[in-house]
């Protein structure tokens, strides 16, 4: 009884805990622009089925996409033992199901145990990777301190919920023996068969009992703790994987999103007539691009809520490459970083984050009052934007459809559009490209070279 | 050689089956314009009939739009579309990847509707159709040839295939650099690089590329875009292997393989 009181009081407190922390990131993913992200469903379903639920892209390097595939399927299949978990920590039973599924329960829970040891090796040779081979794309500088920490922190969960599985099923193999009436046989266990007895063989029955509840509730609070700690984490991207991939933009890399404002003002000022120009003309200096979440759209915060960090995008760079401050990693954790500043001040409700021309009696801090002075220019800087080529590399490497480079041409808008900044060897073909029609002011036609050519 | 302009085509009452769109470099580098001559040949050969738009064409506004002037791009992309629109203009042959991508994806939303294809495209088609035939034992049969995919034809706009059923049709041993198709590594010119100077750093962006190609032996550079040859060419230089290693268009090698 006191089992299920504790159980269900931490479950309670877990879920409720955990909710409030996924509002605050929506919340946040929101505080991007609105925008209407639909059609092409048959892409969509593609995307989700082949990228997210089926690691398509990143059986690339096949390697760390075979230790990753160990995790996914044994975290995917370690769900199915949840439901028997919480059935059994609600009401007290044990082994809920084995009585009824028999030979079925018994591949069931041997599936899982497989999968346990496989997402064992798994976890072995990717805290071998991060910290003894030390892979390169682990080793950049955005990845100091908390990052890196950050995933060797859930590595190591990880395998404190393995050590639990097989604590909780080696005892209870010898348990299922010693008091079958309690312990309802789950069938021969192909790891815990064989570990119950060469582990645990020597002690008596009251020790198994404490050790067989002992490795349940590890097991279970490490979930717990896990789905506390996910949205935290890096590790959101087992969540966020699905509607990233769904909502990732089905059109070709090549093609920059059209500003319409800007279109239908030289439209109207070449004279060519469109139906909405007329309707809608420019009230104030509006600003154009992006320098703060407020002003990205949603899809690029979602993108930063998903990125786990991998680097692959960095490593397929050829500014970074070579050398240079850009990483589209970075970019991604630094819109993320800048959502969760944004979140926590909103949180604070307090009234300095207010914009000072609407500092009033009675005024509430909001989304749309916000200025704290900084932006997403305090994160990200100009020569780090300035290094792209554009090549989209960073979009091809990511294993789920992570967009860096639509940031990264955003703010490049932001800082020639509204801030007249950016690189001075631009100014001249700015120039060149107004007043010539070309990128190179030349004292020559255009068609010179076909005056020529026509003559020889 | 035969360039007409489409307005004199016009005014003679005629119009061309495409329209070549030159470009900025094509114009202007006179690198590139040795690429242009070099498919302006190819079509003469062949007796396509074709235009160029001369004095009307002006950059398609990639570069600006990238580096951020969306003020710039969109001012040259709409008298572009004017002039095309104008002449009624269907189809389009770029030699840029950049001016490519440009008609293909982004001038549609701007009310410009065109059929565009990149000449390594066209080309490949012009072999499938058996218009084009390629001369048995020119001077790249047989030759070690590696090819650079351009990020713009590559992974934006997925067009790996094409060059290279080029290639194969020129009988070259093809050998790939540790990088190609969808992890290409870029020449350093996209994005309006081209126009700056990198950003500090430890090495040129076209350097580590060229060391790349350097390194599987392969004697000439195949290449689709512009701006991939200066940026190749330069590396090589960098190495002095410019006697050793040549930076070609696949119009080039189409043009010598022939001796058009």
């Amino acid at each position: 009884m006191l089992g299920i009181i504790a159980f269900s009081l931490v479950f309670i407190l877990t879920f409720s805990i955990a909710a409030r922390r996924f509002m605050a990131i929506r919340r946040n993913i929101n505080l991007g622009k609105d925008e209407l992200i639909t059609g092409n469903e048959g892409k969509r379903w593609k995307n989700v089925l082949l990228v997210a639920f089926g690691q398509k892209k990143m059986f690339k390097n096949w390697i760390p996409a075979v230790l990753h595939l160990f995790i996914y399927v044994a975290f995917l299949f370690t769900q199915i033992e949840l439901i028997e978990i919480f059935i059994d920590g609600f009401t007290g039973s044990h082994r809920f199901f084995a009585p009824y599924l028999g030979v079925i329960y018994t591949i069931a829970i041997n599936t899982i145990e497989i999968l346990s040891v496989l997402a064992f090796i798994g976890t072995i040779a990717f805290l071998a990777r991060r910290n003894i081979l030390r892979v390169a794309r682990f080793q950049k500088p955005e990845m100091k301190g908390w990052p890196s920490r950050d995933a060797n922190i859930i590595l190591g969960l990880e395998l404190v919920l393995l050590f639990g599985i097989f604590t909780m099923n080696g005892t209870d193999v010898l348990l299922q023996e010693i008091d079958p009436t309690h312990y309802p046989d789950s069938g021969n266990l192909i790891i815990s068969s064989f570990i119950g007895p060469a582990v645990f063989g020597w002690m008596n029955k009251d020790a198994l009992v404490f050790l067989e509840r002992a490795g349940w509730w590890l097991h279970i609070l490490t979930v717990f703790g896990f789905l506390l700690y996910l949205p935290f984490s890096k590790h959101l991207h087992i969540v966020l994987a699905f509607p990233n991939t769904w909502f990732a933009r089905v059109r070709k890399n090549g093609k920059m999103e059209n500003m319409p404002d800007i279109m239908q003002e030289v439209q109207s000022m070449m004279g060519i007539s469109t139906p909405d120009a007329a309707a809608a003309p420019m009230e104030e200096i509006p600003e154009f691009g992006s320098n703060d979440v407020f002003n990205l759209s949603w899809k690029n915060i979602l993108d930063a809520y998903s990125c786990t960090e991998c680097g692959r995008c960095t490593a397929q760079c050829p500014a970074n490459i070579t050398g240079k401050k850009l990483s589209p990693r970075k970019i991604m954790m630094d819109v993320r970083d800048r959502a969760e500043e944004v979140g926590a001040n909103l949180d604070s409700a307090d009234e300095k984050f207010i914009k000072s021309d609407k500092r009033k009696d009675g005024a509430i801090l909001s989304p749309q009052n916000y200025d704290d002075g900084k932006s997403l220019f305090d994160y990200i800087t100009p020569e780090e934007l300035h290094a792209c080529t554009t090549c989209n590399a960073c979009v091809e490497a990511c294993p789920i459809l992570i967009d860096p480079l639509e940031i990264i041409l955003k703010m490049r808008r932001y800082e020639i559009l509204t801030l007249s900044a950016g690189p001075s060897e631009w100014v001249p073909m700015f120039t060149s490209m107004e007043n010539n029609g070309s990128v190179w002011q030349m004292p020559v036609d255009r068609d010179q070279w076909a005056k020529d050519a026509r003559e020889a | 050689m035969n360039i007409p302009t489409l307005a004199e085509m016009t005014a003679n009452g005629t119009s061309p089956d495409i329209l070549f769109w030159v470009g900025c470099a094509g114009s202007f580098d006179a690198r590139a314009q040795k690429v242009t001559k070099a498919f302006c040949k190819i079509l003469n050969h062949l007796d396509i009939s074709f235009a160029i738009l001369g004095n009307e064409e002006a950059c398609t506004g990639d570069p600006a739009r990238r580096a951020g002037n969306e003020f710039v791009f969109q001012m040259l992309a709409n008298q572009n579309i004017q002039v095309l629109n104008g002449y009624g203009v269907k189809k389009i042959v770029t030699t840029c990847p950049h001016c490519f991508n440009t008609f293909k994806n982004e001038y549609p939303e701007l009310g410009g509707h065109y059929d565009v294809i990149h000449h390594t495209s066209y080309l490949q088609s012009l072999i499938d159709e058996g218009r084009l035939k390629i001369a048995d034992g020119g001077p790249f049969k047989g030759k070690s040839i590696t090819y650079h995919d351009s990020c713009y034809l590559g992974r934006a706009n997925q067009i790996y295939e094409a060059p290279r059923e080029v290639l194969e049709a020129l009988d070259v041993e093809l050998k790939e650099m540790k990088r190609c198709r969808t992890t290409g590594l870029c020449c350093g010119a996209g994005g309006a690089q081209m126009w700056k100077e990198d950003e500090p750093g430890k090495k040129r962006i076209n350097i580590e590329r060229t060391e790349e190609a350097i390194a599987t032996g392969a004697s000439v550079i195949a290449v689709n875009c512009p701006f991939c040859l200066t940026m190749m060419s330069d590396g090589v230089k960098a190495y002095e292997k410019q006697d050793e290693i040549m930076v070609y268009d696949l119009s080039e090698l189409i043009v010598q393989q022939n001796q058009l």
